[in-house]
This record gives C-alpha cells, structure tokens and sequence, in this order.
C-alpha cells in the first residue's frame, strides 16, 4: 500500500470515527464499542474495494456487505453517509421515531443496507444465501460479511459455516470482529472464543488471523484470500472495542453507552489530538 | 405442465407444482434439509441441479440463506417436516424472511397428526398460531390434490412470503381438474341452514362433509366450507355462513392456541357474534400412532363432529 493511499484511508477513518460518535450523540446512547472496532475494516472496503454505486444502491452487479453484527449500525451509517447512498444530516436522525437509521441494520429503511441484522447469527447465513444466488446467477460479485466474536457463540454461525465450507462458496469474505468483549463483560469470562481461525480451517474455510487496524493487513488478507479458489474466506481481526472513542477504551462495559454532546466533543477533540490532527 | 392427478401424493404434487414453475421461472430454488427424498425434492434436484442446494440438518441456516437468496431477486421454495419448518427456524423466518421483506415460500409438511409414526417430537399443532403472528405472510392448507397444486402455484405470483401446510402421503382429490381456486377465497361445499362447519386442510374437511352426511339423515342441514386459506382469512364467507347459520364450528389439525377457530372467533367476536364451537387440540402434545388411531385419540372423526354440531344448535 502506497503512503498517499496509507494517508487516505486514515483521514477517512478518522472522520467516520467523529461522525459515528455525532450519531451516537445526538441520540444519547448506542451501540458504540462494536461500531468503533470494524472502522478501519468498512474504511478499507468502501475506499478501496468494494465495487458499489450510491447513486444506485441495488446496482445487481454491485459487490455486498452484510454488517451480521446489525448493532455496529453507526460506524456504518457514517460511512454510507460520507460516501453519498443518502445525506449526512441523516445521522442525526438515528433511532428517532420514523427515521431510516434504525438501532440494527435494516435493508428496508437505509440505501446502502444489503441486509436486515439484529437477531445475532443470521447475518452471515444470508450473506451465504446472497454468494449462493450470486453464483447461480454466475455473477462476479463478492460477498462480504462482518460477525461479531461474541456472535460467534450462537449455533447458527457454525450452521452457516458448514454449509459453506461444504459448497466451496469462495465469493464469500467473511471477517470476525475479535474485540473480545461482548455485552455482559469479556468473552473470556463468558464463553472463550480461541482458535477460531482453526475453527474455521476445520469447517473448510481459508482463514487468515490479522491486526484489524492496520489498513496493511486488511489488505494484505483480502488479496490473498481472493486468489484462493473453492473456499470461502475468513478473516479474524484483532480489534480493540471502542478503538477511537476514547472515554470507552479498555472499559468493560462499552459494549452499549450513554454519549452526551458535551463527552463527544471532548472525546473527538481527544482523538484528533492522539492522532496528531 | 403436469396434472394434479398424475400425481400419487401430495409430496409429488406441492413438488411438481413448484417443478413446472421452475420451468418457466428461472428465478425459483429450492432448499431442503436433509428431507429431500422424504418430499421427493430429489425430482427437482435432479432437474435443476444448479437450482437446488441441500442445506443439511441445519433449519434455522436454511432460512435465513433463503432470505439471503432471494434479496439477489432469487425465489426459493424451502422444506422441513412442520415442526421445524415452524419452531426450529421461526426467528429467521419471522426477522430474515419476514422482517426484511423478502419473499420465500416454506413448505412445512406432515401437519398435526399426519405426522402418525414419527410422533410427539414430529407433530406440529403450533405451526398455524405462529405463522399466523408474522406480518404479511400467507398461509395455506389445501385439503385435496388440485388445490394444493393450483394454490401452490398461485403463492409464487403473489410475490408474498408464503407458509404451505401440507400432508406427505397420499392423495385426495375432491375437486375437478381444472377448477379455479383463489388464495384468500374459501370454497363453499354446502350451504346447508343449521349450522356451519369450517374446516381446514384434508383430514377436517373429510370430517367436515362425514359429519354433513350424519346431520343430514338426522334432518340438520350444514353448510360445509374448505378453508384452504388460513391467512388472508375469507371474512366475507365466514360471516354470510355465521348470518346464515347462527351456529360455526371450526375444525383445524392444530392447537387451539392462536389457531383457525381463534382467528374466526376474533373475526365474528367484532361483526355478527354467534354461537361457536372448536375442533382442535387442546393442552396436549402429540403422540405417536396411525392415523386412525389419533383422528380417535385427539376426538378428530366426522362422528364426533356430528355430535359437537348436534349439541351446538340444540
């Protein structure tokens, strides 16, 4: 990755990181811990990869992403929004009675949404719906996927991981959000989520394990992944939950939080002043 | 296209209906779990193998890929006995089929006690009441070959998420090749003036028209309607048979608890009160047995419907 394109990618992650926690704080509260930990992923895909048009969001040649995880929302509302599917006023509308930016992911309300997520594990089953129908349309479209690690403690995953291992489905690039907090605490204390790069493996997956805040690695990862052939791909990324929000880094309870005006404008001053803006 | 009556059960005719849409659509899959053979989607496997995928013994996966299939504007037909087409999946297909608007057909077969030897854990009672909770879905049981195929048809061009109650074995047919049925509009077997029977799906409404022959030779004339449609519900027959009649007895292969009968008895609760009765399953699981068997097991005979018609009007 050149330097130029290296700066690119940062500056936009940084504003989707201030214009996630606006939305957030212009509610009040919200899902900010997982919104904040997939930014540089989202930033990478939508700068750099994804083939999408927001002037025609249901463009049938476009490539997917199914946000599985559907309360990281915001982060990915902020991008739509910076990338023109609909306007940044938007964002200040979210979870108001009648606006289009509802808590969880809604493909009916929001252009831009490939898929309605919320109840957690059914995101990725229809991402592999979606790679599935693509194929049988013999369309050259990837699908992309992101889960939670805490996700990954319901069946349904495995389910889906299983059939795709078992129909070779390599327009498939799943990522797991490995924050390794989910509501009530550390996945640690709760159910361990170890090995799932081997866990994958076993499924029948390419998988690959990389710092997900490095637009390097990300890269890195979906290249190779998109040159191996007859599998689908899994990309486990390392992520810290709440990365960027500051006043929720390292706190176990960032999973959902209370963002007023005032801590949001002290927490963007605070992140633009740790990356030397 | 095929006949309905070419056709020896109604696995062969819900398959062969969706088999002979997916000639002249390109967009129809089907999905099945592990259960192809025992709904001989094995035929349309072999027919369209690009357009089937077994998504194994994996239901609630099935849905929710389902849904993802057809958000690309793909039109799936999927398959599991009714006890997992219903309560093994249900929050994929309220939230991913239902939720996000998108539109799939779930063929659940063997409903109520046409589970017979797979028994207790096999036999759905439930799966009426929660499909019946899901927006905008529609809901069907056909009670004879040529309904079953010609509704089953009609489901796909209603571009509705749609729920098919269907038994495996075996085939009746009631109804004349090339009959018209319309989704929402239930048929008017009789239009007798004492009291009338409405029932749902095969086994009831062969209860229904046993119990008209009883009432008849005992001088009680009964209206007899095949509700095939369980939701959009025909409130415009239901409530000229309730006026007719004074007196509806509803007969469903399902639980009481949020079934046909309550959704009659809300109906008529609003417009035109009448007397009322239910033939259903009450606080009781399933059990194994054949058919005979549980039609006495669970009270559901034209006899005993007679007798619930008899003491209704008396």
């Amino acid at each position: 990755m050149d330097f130029n394109t290296l700066e690119m990618l940062k500056k936009e992650a940084l504003d989707t990181r201030i214009k996630t926690i606006e939305c957030i704080s212009s509610f009040g509260s919200g899902h900010i811990g997982g919104a904040m930990s997939i930014v540089e992923l989202i930033t990478y895909l939508y700068y750099k990869e994804m083939k999408v048009d927001p002037a025609n969001p249901s463009w049938p040649d476009r490539d997917r992403l199914v946000l599985s995880k559907g309360h990281s929302g915001p982060s990915l509302y902020a991008m739509l929004a910076k990338k023109g599917f609909f306007p940044l006023s938007w964002l200040e509308t979210l979870n108001k009675g009648g606006t289009n930016l509802p808590s969880h992911v809604d493909m009916t309300k929001t252009p831009g949404i490939d898929f309605t997520a919320g109840s957690l594990g059914q995101g990725i089953s229809a991402a592999l719906g979606i790679a599935l129908a693509l194929r049988i349309e013999k369309k050259s479209s990837y699908v992309y996927a992101i889960v939670g690690d805490g996700e990954s403690q319901e069946g349904e995953v495995w389910e889906a991981a299983e059939l795709a291992g078992a129909q070779k489905i390599d327009n498939l690039i799943a990522f797991t959000d490995l924050n390794g907090q989910q509501l009530d605490g550390y996945t640690e204390d709760i159910i361990p989520m170890h090995h799932l790069k081997e866990r994958y493996e076993t499924f029948g997956w390419d998988s690959y394990e990389i710092n997900g805040h490095s637009f390097e690695e990300i890269e890195e990862a979906i290249t190779k992944a998109k040159g191996v052939k007859g599998k689908p791909h899994m990309i486990i990324m390392h992520t810290n939950k709440s990365q960027g929000y500051i006043p929720g880094e390292g706190v176990k309870s960032n999973h959902s939080m209370s963002v007023s005006p005032e801590t949001a404008k002290e927490a963007i001053d605070a992140l633009r002043k740790r990356e030397e803006v | 296209m095929s006949k309905a009556r070419d056709f020896k059960n109604y696995r062969e005719v819900v398959v062969g209906a969706v088999s002979d849409l997916a000639r002249e659509h390109e967009d129809i899959v089907f999905l099945d779990s592990d259960l192809s053979s025992c709904i001989t989607s094995t035929s349309f496997a072999s027919e369209f193998p690009e357009r089937f995928i077994n998504c194994g013994i994996a239901e609630a996966n099935m849905a929710a890929v389902a849904a993802g299939m057809s958000a690309t504007g793909l039109t799936p037909f999927i398959h599991s006995f009714g006890c997992f087409a219903s309560r093994r999946m249900y929050d994929q297909v309220f939230l991913s089929i239902g939720y996000a608007k998108r539109c799939v057909h779930i063929i659940g077969s063997d409903p109520g006690i046409t589970a017979q030897y797979n028994g207790g854990t096999h036999m759905p009672f439930e799966d009426i009441a929660l499909y019946r909770q899901i927006p905008d879905f529609i809901v069907i049981e056909p009670s004879d070959g040529e309904s079953l195929y010609a509704l089953t048809r009609q489901v796909y061009f209603s571009k509705k998420n749609s729920y098919i109650r269907t038994p495996r074995k075996g085939v009746a047919f009631r109804y004349d090749e090339g009959m018209k049925f319309e989704i929402g509009k239930g048929i008017e077997l009789k239009d007798g003036a004492d009291v009338a029977i409405i029932a749902t799906g095969a086994v009831m409404v062969d209860n229904a028209m046993e119990a008209y022959e009883i009432l008849r030779k005992d001088g009680i004339n009964a209206t007899v309607i095949d509700l095939h449609t369980i939701k959009p519900l025909d409130t415009d027959l239901i409530l000229k048979a309730a006026k007719r009649t004074g007196h509806v007895v509803v007969c469903e292969n399902g639980r009481y608890a949020g079934g046909v009968g309550e959704a009659i008895a809300a109906f008529l609760a609003r417009n035109y009160p009448v007397k009322m009765d239910f033939m259903c399953v009450g606080e009781r699981f399933g059990e194994v047995g054949n058919l005979s068997y549980l039609k006495e097991a669970f009270g559901f005979t034209g006899s005993h419907l007679a007798s619930m018609c008899k003491e209704l009007i008396r």
